[in-house]
């Protein structure tokens, strides 16, 4: 199956500076490639350079060197805009617009009319829980409701491919279910999703694949299973009626010992320790197992290590012509 | 085609909505109707008054609504960052500003038909309150249809400030755009003094400086035939079509510029 975006050695510079101007790279040589289907993850800390990425991949700015292209032909193509959806990092439309009035407007520039265009619209408002607001004036909005008619913008056509800048920003724990869900829902449906945002549990939920960019630069890509390798880092053991002269022996062996409720601790054991052996030491000493589990990776782990990676690097490498400052 | 009907509908219905231009017209009206007081004040004057304040008024209130609105069409959307959605539909960057450009004209021309209204309305109360002796005596019948020649350059001159504004807000803010349409205006309306210029001045540069802002500035003058309406003074049919043409060219070669400027915009 060819891929729905394909990204080659993307590069973004602009002039910064008001009297001598110096360029400045916001995004370094990015190569991605992502398949039909994927729910892709676009992560980085703020000023990474990902909705750079987007807005090269919408044609809102251009690149300085490299190419993209979206389902086969390059980015900015008029006529792929058709098979698109783009939702923009704080959305803002027109003020004295209705919901309704907007939604239609931009399914008109799609060439829906009549019957089908208002049904098109009024079923996304329902989805994405703006029924009732549908009349009101977008400069009555609060900023969430603007996120939710942002979604529904960007799915008014259909989109087989769809963009999302920090889908969640600005949305309540309500709002942010409910776009999780559609997301989801996108995916049982075939379509593909290129998703950025900084908020990691959002993509160890959603997505199949992720990449994470610091600095302008892509410093990791892949699938989530095999970027944290579910390396076990230690083990967590659970256990009650812990002996005084026991708690002390363990507490010299163990990494952490954590009292918790109804007189119970967490142990935490270095992943070179066999857990079985333990087990069987405790319930020898008349302690009682509750839990074990093996300690993980979390993509939050990941994303921090390599973030410092990437920023370690950029201090100790000298880039003379263009500096990677974070935009 | 779609697209730019599209674009000019939505720029239509917000500046419809948006209460500038109505207060604009509302005043444009109230001063025409006022200018049947006035005229009350100058025996035998009246009409021309009437039809001198009106036409001023036109096109003096079209100007502040095609350059307040004009100036906002694009530097709006990009500020306000509407136009990341919009780019990202099935619309280029030429049908964008078509379409802006389609939308204010559209705007400007119902304004201005309502102040037509409003100046023929208190043109049709004077000549029927009016005694047929005293009409005589006029230069010009009171609803006179020549006015719509007038006003008719009125708008034109007012499609090529609109095209003005739309240029300058494709790469400057709002408020310098606001500055240089407002000087390309007046000078426009000197433009003739340019070409003169050296018979006031001695300096060669500053001649030729001159002469070449003449020949880059539009003539703005070219399209006032009030007085000449308003005195009963005849304007052809071929003078008419030939500033209308002109006009044409002035504002496709501005939506040209401004159509190469934001084709290759950044919107950061």
């Amino acid at each position: 199956m060819p891929a729905a975006i394909r990204i080659e050695q993307l590069t973004k510079d602009y002039a910064i500076g008001f009297w001598r101007k110096r360029p400045y790279r916001a995004l370094d040589a990015l190569s991605l490639e992502i398949e039909t289907g994927e729910v892709f993850g676009f992560l980085g800390p703020n000023g990474a350079g990902k909705t750079t990425t987007l807005k090269l991949l919408m044609q809102l700015i251009f690149p300085t060197s490299g190419r993209a292209e979206i389902l086969g032909r390059p980015a900015g193509d008029v006529p792929t805009r058709r098979r698109i959806g783009y939702l923009p990092e704080n959305p803002h439309f027109y003020d004295y617009l209705t919901a309704e009035e907007l939604l239609t407007y931009f399914a008109d520039l799609f060439g829906y009319a009549g019957e089908d265009r208002r049904r098109r619209v009024s079923a996304l408002l329902d989805r994405v829980g703006l029924g009732a607001e549908r009349r009101l004036q977008l400069r009555k909005f609060s900023k969430g409701m603007v996120q939710r008619v942002g979604i529904a913008q960007a799915l008014i056509n259909d989109p087989e491919v769809v963009f999302l800048d920090e889908p969640m920003s600005g949305l309540d724990p309500l709002g942010r279910r409910d776009v999780r869900s559609l997301i989801l829902e996108l995916r049982d449906q075939g379509r593909t999703i290129f998703f950025s945002s900084h908020i990691l549990a959002d993509a160890e939920a959603l997505c199949s694949r992720v990449g994470v960019v610091a600095g302008g630069r892509l410093v990791a890509a892949g699938r989530l299973t095999e970027m944290l390798a579910f390396q076990v880092r230690g083990w967590e053991l659970v256990v009650a009626d812990l002996a005084p002269h026991v708690l002390e022996a363990v507490s010299r062996r163990a990494r952490r010992v954590t009292p918790i409720a109804h007189g119970r601790y967490a142990l935490e054991l270095a992943a070179e320790e066999v857990p079985e052996e333990a087990i069987r030491n405790l319930g020898a000493a008349g302690a009682r197992l509750v839990s074990l589990n093996p300690i993980r990776d979390t993509l939050e782990d990941f994303f921090v290590r390599r973030v410092a990676e990437a920023d370690a690097g950029a201090r100790t490498v000298a880039r003379p012509e263009v500096s990677s400052a974070r935009r | 085609m779609r697209a730019v009907r599209s674009v000019a509908l939505s720029v239509f219905r917000e500046s419809v909505r948006d209460r500038v231009p109505y207060s604009l017209v509302l005043f444009a009206v109230l001063l025409i109707a006022s200018s049947f007081l006035l005229g009350q004040l100058t025996a035998g004057q009246d009409v021309k008054i009437i039809k001198d304040l009106g036409l001023a008024a036109t096109a003096v209130f079209g100007l502040f609504i095609a350059t307040f609105i004009g100036i906002g069409l694009v530097s709006k959307e990009v500020e306000r960052r509407s136009i990341y959605a919009l780019l990202s539909k099935p619309v280029s960057r030429p049908q964008f500003i078509l379409g802006k450009y389609a939308g204010l004209v559209l705007t400007l021309a119902v304004n201005v038909s309502v102040m037509t209204l409003a100046l023929y309305a208190v043109l049709a109360w004077m000549t029927f309150t009016e005694s047929p002796e005293f009409r005589a005596a006029w230069d010009a019948p009171g609803m006179d249809p020549a006015l719509l020649k007038a006003i008719a350059l009125v708008f034109v001159e007012l499609m090529v400030v609109t095209a003005v504004a739309l240029f300058f807000s494709t790469f400057s803010t709002p408020l310098l755009s606001a500055a240089l349409t407002f000087g390309l205006y007046v000078v426009g309306h000197f433009n003739a003094d340019l070409r003169n210029f050296d018979r006031i001045v001695d300096s060669t540069a500053a001649v030729w400086l001159a002469r070449g802002a003449y020949h880059l500035v539009p003539d703005l003058s070219a399209f006032d035939v009030k007085l000449q309406i308003v005195h009963g003074i005849p304007v052809s049919a071929g003078y008419m079509l030939a500033t209308a043409a002109y006009g044409a060219c002035y504002i496709a070669a501005l939506l040209l510029l401004s159509v190469v400027i934001f084709s290759r915009r950044d919107f950061k």
